[in-house]
């Protein structure tokens, strides 16, 4: 056995204690659903872990009017500084509950334990307290002094990150004073019911956050429930296109973080060694359940050859296997239906003229799998190149100018992240003006930071999520009179403040 | 090999060089060479590093990795107040580290100051390797060691008394005014120099290490470039630190020199050593170099050719994790010899 091989060092599950069942969480208390219950399961052994309720239309309404009643009753009325308090603390049990969230999160989704030990759950924290500290500060979030919340707010999150996409939608819904309905991705409930436990010892009132678990129909039921004020949604751009359908004519605010099909971009004087590892790290992490990975590796003409002889190399020493060994580096993939998806466009791929290579790489028996996978002599008009494949698989394109690769990277129904590889600052300062994404990484990939606003272009979505501007969409402008005079009386001195006249008068100019 | 490595492997270094700057080692052709190669981010580089850092090294695993840590150690002393006592001591537990477990394996090399040599060399009789794969080398540092400010003769007259006097190999230090301030050629010339003089009266020559003193060069870029120098001129190893200053060797400065080995081994297919030195005290951190070291060049440098750790104190903490791993409770510094 090679030292490589590293031997087994699997995290304990020791500290979790899981419940045969779980229940609905809705004011404050678990309680059964009036749907169907189904099985959660591993997906890197396909056995069950926990029966999740099933949430119906009746038990819907139920979760939405008590977020209502929350709303009117407490939370709408409590301070800022006292909202700030009860974030702050929940941020704080995140972290004492770390390991075991951690754990947990790695069973039902199948996502290495390093990443959800090192990325997933101190983010969820970092989230917290981040929108912890804006609670008291609404005045500065750029809609206007005294802003106010938006009511109650639906929230349908994705499996791929399910712990933290929860922390996204909750920690600024909160900290702006709505109330919350929250829908996790049907085969990744469990950290938010864990999470739910997490709100029960920290004594948030009852019906400020209220967690109803199911499939589609139950997330349809929920944004399209006329008494929610806000729609917030994480996932494909298919389903997002649904929704914006069904809730167009309401006045529901929409936010949507759709798909993505980010360009990573690599000119020829990037700094090579930390360029591969942003290409590993861009596309590998996670498996690629990213929607903002860079699955379009567009490297210049003149080190292609030298790039991907280097890449083959790095990715021969990834470890796939068991997602609770801390040496794992590529988990299982998260559902049946995921893989198949995924392995319908890599034949396709294939038959299309994409060259396809994996490093050799032993698949366990059961449980879904799928092996880091590159396509070199891939065209733009690929479907390897255009469509999101959500998984583990890199498609490789050549540039031979600025203005290709540009243009080559803005080709793409999509917009959400792109990543720029160079030693040369004014090279990348040019090429980020000119890409029409979200997010865009230089010289690194796949960062995320409370404080940094998150959102794309075109069919990736609209509204931003963290930061300033993610705070922005939770909250609307004091009424039109009274936000006007405040301002007229407002002196012009720090800059948020010179943002809200900015904002209010544009609103009165639209008016 | 590819055709072109097998072409570089038929040149000698300095022709090697020569082909590969595109002429003489004169400070504009190595300024072109040095700073036409790929820059570091440091971010990255760090992040990376960590990342190594992070792996889990647990029971089997564990045991290979703290056994093959004793092999690879250079167990150094380097005081103005070391006496032949203490270099017969020092021999002594490079010899039999552990006086409890025979099987416990032998550091590659003891590291003195060069008029210690004939200490060294007599205390280890016929366990001195000389050379051969068997047995226990002695490495000497040299060329006005730590600082280096000296003349080019005094250095080479350094460094000939040692080799004269049976040294195996040599731990020179690089002009790091020279280096810093651009002259590129001087630090080449002497590094050239110093290997001439490494050479015996057989012919055959002792293995030169070559120190960067990577804490007094600032930037990775730099660390990077003072590696390729030293391997062009022909340096069999390169080494962090002299262990005399804060910083000595660091992860990331591992890393990013073992990266040079692995691509001077891509373009030319000869392998160079690295050698961290100063720093690296406990086993826990050694491991993570280990890691570094097999999955940035592969397993098969860890090898007494091609990796050293260059340190004093780590070889205790080491051999104390391995008696519990033998026995199962923590051992204690009574249970294992001071040097």
């Amino acid at each position: 056995m090679s030292f490589l091989d590293y031997a087994p060092a699997p995290e304990s599950q020791a500290l979790l204690n899981l419940r045969s069942d779980y229940g609905l969480f809705i004011n404050g208390e678990f309680v059964a659903g009036r749907g169907e219950p189904f099985q959660t399961i591993n997906p890197a052994t396909e056995k069950p872990i926990a029966l999740i309720a099933h949430a119906n239309t009746a038990d819907v309404d139920a979760a939405v009017a008590s977020a209502r009643r929350a709303y009117d009753r407490t939370w709408s009325k409590l301070s800022g500084s006292d909202r700030g308090k009860y974030l702050f603390r929940i941020a704080r049990l995140v972290q004492e509950r770390a390991r075991e969230l951690a754990v947990a999160e790695t069973l039902d989704n199948g996502k290495p334990i390093k990443e959800s030990r090192d990325v997933d759950v101190p983010l969820v924290a970092a989230w917290f307290f981040y929108y912890a500290g804006w609670a008291d500060k609404l005045d500065h979030a750029g809609v206007g002094p005294t802003p106010s919340s938006r009511g109650v707010a639906a929230q349908v999150i994705p499996w791929n990150f399910p712990l933290l996409m929860l922390a996204w939608k909750i920690a600024p819904a909160l900290a702006a004073g709505n109330t919350v309905v929250l829908k996790p991705a049907e085969t990744t409930s469990l950290t938010a019911l864990l999470f739910a436990e997490i709100l029960q010892q920290a004594d948030l009132p009852a019906g400020v956050v209220n967690i109803v678990t199911g499939g589609r129909e139950t997330g349809q039921a929920l944004v399209g429930h006329p008494d929610v004020n806000l729609v917030a949604f994480t996932g494909s751009t298919g389903a997002g296109r649904a929704i914006a359908r069904s809730v167009a004519g309401t006045d529901k605010k929409v936010i949507l973080e759709l798909g993505g099909k980010a360009a990573n971009i690599v000119f020829d004087d990037a700094p090579i060694d930390q360029a591969i590892e942003g290409i590993v790290n861009g596309i590998f992490f996670n498996q690629g359940h990213v929607c903002c990975a860079g699955s379009r590796l567009l490297v210049q003409e003149s080190i292609h050859d030298d790039v991907i002889d280097r890449l083959k190399q790095r990715l021969s020493t990834l470890r796939l296997g068991d997602p609770l060994d801390k040496n794992t580096d590529i988990g299982a993939i998260n559902s049946a239906d995921q893989l198949r998806r995924i392995r319908e466009l890599t034949d396709i791929g294939e038959q299309e003229g994409g060259e396809r290579w994996s490093p050799a790489c032993v698949l366990p028996e059961s449980g879904f799998w799928f092996a880091p996978t590159i396509f070199t002599n891939v065209s733009t008009s690929h479907r390897i190149a255009r469509d999101e494949v959500f998984g583990p698989v890199l498609s490789v394109l050549t540039f031979r100018t600025p203005a290709e690769a540009i243009a080559k990277a803005n080709n793409t129904p999509y917009g959400l992240s792109a990543g720029i590889w160079s030693e040369k600052g004014s090279r990348i300062l040019a090429v980020a003006d000119k890409l029409r994404a979200g997010v865009i990484w230089a010289n690194t990939f796949n960062r995320f930071d409370p404080a940094s606003p998150f959102g794309g272009y075109k069919e990736s979505g609209y509204g931003r999520e963290g930061g300033r501007h993610g705070l922005a969409s939770y909250l609307k402008p004091a009424s039109g009179r009274s936000a006007a005079r405040t301002v007229a009386a407002a002196p012009a001195e720090a800059s948020p403040e010179l943002d809200a006249k900015a904002a209010v008068s544009r609103k009165k100019a639209a008016k | 090999m590819t055709s072109s490595q097998l072409a570089m492997a038929q040149l000698n270094t300095g022709e090697r060089a020569l082909a590969l700057l595109g002429g003489e080692a004169t400070d504009a052709n190595l300024r072109r060479y040095l700073h036409g190669i790929p820059g570091i981010d440091a971010v990255g580089l760090e992040q990376r590093a960590a990342d190594l850092g992070s792996r889990s090294v647990k029971t089997s695993s564990k045991k290979w990795a703290l056994d093959k840590i004793i092999s690879l150690i250079d167990l150094t002393t380097l005081e103005g107040a070391d006496t032949p006592g203490k270099v017969r001591s020092l021999v002594g537990k490079a010899l039999t580290p552990d006086a409890g477990d025979p099987a416990c394996p032998r550091v590659a090399a003891v590291c003195v100051y060069g008029d210690l040599v004939p200490v060294a060399v007599e205390a280890l009789g016929s366990a001195h390797a000389a050379g051969s794969d068997v047995g226990i080398n002695v490495a000497a540092v040299a060329t006005a060691f730590p600082s280096g400010r000296a003349s080019l003769a005094v250095k080479l007259a350094d460094v000939g008394d040692a080799v004269r006097a049976g040294a195996d190999e040599i731990d020179m230090v690089i002009d790091r005014g020279a280096f810093l301030s651009g002259r590129f050629g001087q630090v080449y010339d002497e590094i050239v120099a110093v290997k001439e003089a490494c050479r015996r009266v057989d012919g055959s020559y002792a293995h030169l290490k070559v120190i960067l003193e990577t804490g007094e060069l600032n930037t990775y870029d730099n660390v990077r470039r003072a590696s390729w120098l030293a391997i062009l001129a022909g340096g069999d190893f390169i080494k962090t630190s002299t262990g005399k200053m804060a910083p000595a060797a660091t992860l990331p400065v591992t890393l990013s020199m073992l990266e040079v080995v692995r691509d001077w081994k891509r373009l030319t297919g000869a392998r160079v050593g690295v050698k961290p030195a100063g720093g690296i005290r406990t086993s826990k951190d050694a491991i993570k170099y280990v890691v570094t070291v097999a999955e940035t060049v592969g397993e098969e440098w860890l090898t007494p050719s091609l990796f050293r750790f260059g340190a004093s104190s780590l070889l205790n903490d080491v051999l104390m994790q391995r008696q519990k791993m033998t026995t199962g409770h923590y051992s204690g510094p009574d249970y294992v010899t001071i040097d």
